[in-house]
């Protein structure tokens, strides 16, 4: 495209090996690939089943009597929340990563590989057990209700194969350090570095709880489980979950944003120090999930809400990063008056839109995220519809938005092909669609959540109640909302289909910016990752040890299974 | 590292904004006592129903205008039925389930309380004005989860 700026300034800050940048080996591209592509399947399950979701709900659709509404609620959360997101996530980490650092490196491959398969083969578990009825217990899946005894085999192996794939990005990034003594890695690498160590920190917490705990006492070889040593750790792994999406959508906006305005990176360390912040504040975030939970003092809870506002620090240093690097473009191109450079901006560009439409989305979703964390006003929310309507905002449209305009390059890139202006209006249109769709249906769960109507809960008059009455307008807007997203991933999905088999062959460059200064380079100790997981554990450490040696000391007699049917 | 001096007031600005928020917040939680229901208590899931407490479920006068009673949230009921109160009355309500995890939500209030089986819940409410309230679980327990409801009616 015409405006993207091809000079080639090269500093220390983020050197790029420009041999490998003309493009990454098949090896590397097929493991992209493949993870992009159970991504994009689950995109189509999730989306059909939050479809059928909304119709139920508001009432319009009745379900066959072989599947529940809750079943659909299980497929729609852990297609989205833990498929899409982990294979997406590791699909265009891993490509990138690539590109900058010149290549993965052979353990990598293997190590990448591995974790795919895993993950593919829990994925496959896991979706037939909740497609039979068999597992109708939520992405929370909160014990003590239980699933088939296989669905958290499913999960487990979801969850080591993404660690697999940790360890695969360590070895890569590593060997590159080694490699290129006295040099700061490149901000790309970085992003991809921090997010698979908060995979390591979510999973390791996830998998005690399935592997230690849940497993044993599904199969019966322990009679009772602690349900809430089991909300605990789910949400020390669910809100860092929030957190690896935040940081792999951002990496988009640091790094590839700037390049496709066709300016620079505003500052390569106040990125890479926003990126510490939300590495080390955040999994005591997890608790703002649990501020209505009994057994939990006033006081323990204050902490966890001081310690889950420290991770909107970071959120302001991005806000102003990205606005500072649109306007120095604008100001670079010679415009002088105080707003014209918003006018300079390539809106016409889809991978451009998409991604400033998903940061004017992350304003409210940011200050819904800072009322839900409130302390005492969590009770006027909590597990309201608001709730849901809050994460449509965030990882619907802020996570999911960003992830397709990174799209709009990465299956072009990774198939050897060209964006068409054709398609590039498509996808121009997909944005208006989706954030138009998104808009009308968490804009109306907003509003219901606050009139009280529950999450989680299928088409329901309460018995006539007045109050439930009110409900249901909102509930049609909700469905009606559900209609134009599915309009919109239809349209996704014939975009995606071009773009890897059909589009022009050609040359697509994955747009990674460049420093706007030499002097804003980051000193070398950024890149000592001990340092940071060192004080990330720390963060936990102050958070976590006095509710859960309350947990273990406090005799709780413990649950026996309670089978989902 | 070079900060930028715009980016250095935004940040001092926005951050002294969070510190008043957590100030009103925490002035909130400690001095007014508005901080969200925390009781710590056990109980035995399998006992709830036979227990001291929870055996005998039936609204209780303890004071002027002042009542108490101990709800059993189990799939997909709140036992006992359906309340009824008089006007301006505080209810004290004690909470446990003998099965799953339940939410206890009265709409049109703030009362909003998690039921999770070994813990005891308990939140209080004024109710000033006269109606009929909804009482809901919130948190998914079940295929029968949408029919758990009760009302409360306050004349």
């Amino acid at each position: 495209m015409a405006h993207i700026n091809e000079t080639p300034i090269l500093h220390k800050g983020t050197a790029v090996n420009e041999d490998a940048a003309a493009g990454i080996t098949g090896r590397d591209i097929r493991l992209s690939a493949a993870n992009l592509f159970i991504a994009f399947i689950a995109l189509l399950i999730g989306g059909f089943a939050g479809l059928l979701q909304g119709l139920v709900r508001s009432g319009f659709f009745e379900l066959p009597s072989w599947i529940s509404y809750y079943a659909l609620l299980t497929a729609h959360g852990v297609m989205f929340i833990l498929v899409l997101s982990s294979f997406f996530s590791i699909g265009y980490l891993y490509a990138g990563t690539s590109r900058v650092l010149g290549g993965l490196a052979n353990k990598t491959i293997a190590f990448g590989w591995a974790g795919f398969a895993l993950m593919t083969t829990g994925t496959l578990i896991a979706a037939f057990l909740i497609v039979t009825g068999n597992a109708n217990v939520l992405y929370t899946f909160y014990t003590p209700m239980q699933a088939h005894p296989w669905f958290y085999i499913g999960l487990a192996l979801i969850v080591v194969g993404i660690l697999l794939n940790c360890i695969g990005m360590f070895i890569t990034y590593q060997s590159w350090r080694k490699r290129n003594p006295g040099k700061l890695t490149p901000l790309f690498a970085f992003f991809a570095n921090a997010v698979f160590v908060l995979w390591v920190f979510a999973s390791l917490f996830i998998a005690v709880f399935v592997i230690a705990m849940v497993i044993p006492w599904a199969f019966g070889w322990v009679a009772t489980i602690d349900p809430m040593m089991g909300r605990t750790l789910f949400w020390a792994f669910g809100h860092t979950l929030v957190n690896i999406w935040m940081l792999t959508s951002i990496s988009a906006w640091y790094v590839a944003m700037p390049k496709i305005i066709g300016g620079k990176v505003f500052s390569d360390s106040l990125a890479r120090v926003a990126v510490v912040i939300l590495v080390v504040a955040n999994v005591p975030g997890g608790f703002h999930h649990q501020i209505l939970d009994p057994g939990l003092s006033v006081n323990v809870k204050f902490l966890h809400v001081i310690q889950t506002f420290m991770i909107i620090f970071p959120s302001l240093m991005t806000a102003f990063a990205m606005l500072a690097t649109m306007e120095r473009t604008g100001r670079a191109k010679g415009v002088t008056s105080l707003l014209g450079w918003w006018k300079t901006l390539p809106w016409s560009d889809a991978r451009f839109f998409a991604l400033i439409v998903a940061m004017f989305a992350y304003i409210p979703a940011g200050l819904g995220g800072i009322i839900n964390a409130s302390n005492q006003i969590n009770q006027v929310v909590h597990n309201s519809i608001w709730v849901t309507g809050h994460l449509h905002l965030t990882v619907g449209t802020t996570v999911i938005l960003t992830f397709f305009g990174i799209s709009y390059w990465l299956i072009p890139y990774l198939s050897g092909r060209k964006m068409t202006p054709t398609i590039n209006r498509l996808a121009v249109a997909q944005t208006v669609i989706w954030a138009s769709g998104m808009l009308l249906m968490s804009g109306a769960m907003h509003i219901n959540g606050l009139l009280g109507s529950p999450r989680r809960t299928a088409n329901t008059s309460y018995n006539g109640h007045s109050a439930a009455a009110d409900w249901a307008m909102y509930e049609m807007l909700m469905a009606m909302g559900g209609v134009i997203l599915v309009v919109g991933i239809i349209l996704l999905v014939y975009i995606w289909a071009q773009l890897a088999f059909f589009a022009p062959k050609g040359k697509t460059d994955f747009p990674i910016g460049e420093d706007y200064s030499p002097s804003d380079a980051s000193p070398l100790f950024m890149d000592r990752w001990s340092i940071w997981v060192a004080l990330a554990t720390v963060s936990v450490a102050i958070a976590y040890i006095i509710p859960l040696i309350d947990f273990a000391s406090g005799h709780n007699p413990g649950s026996p299974p309670f089978l989902m049917p | 590292m070079h900060i930028h001096r715009y980016e250095k007031l935004w940040l001092i600005i926005g951050s002294l904004i969070l510190a008043v928020f957590l100030g009103i917040l925490a002035f909130q939680t400690f001095f007014l006592e508005m901080g969200p229901p925390s009781h710590a208590e056990m109980i035995d899931p399998q006992t709830v129903r036979e227990s001291e407490i929870f055996a005998d479920t039936e609204l209780k006068e303890i004071g002027d205008n002042e009542y108490e009673i101990a709800i059993i949230a189990e799939m997909f009921a709140f036992q006992p039925g359906d309340l009824e109160i008089p006007a301006g009355a505080t209810v004290h309500f004690t909470l446990a389930s003998p099965d799953v995890t339940h939410g206890f939500k009265i709409t049109d209030t703030n009362v909003n309380v998690m039921v999770v089986p070994g813990h005891i819940s308990k939140v209080s409410h004024t109710f000033d004005e006269p109606g009929e309230y909804l009482i809901l679980c919130n948190e998914y327990c079940g295929l029968g989860h949408e029919f758990m409801a009760n009302t409360i009616t306050v004349k």
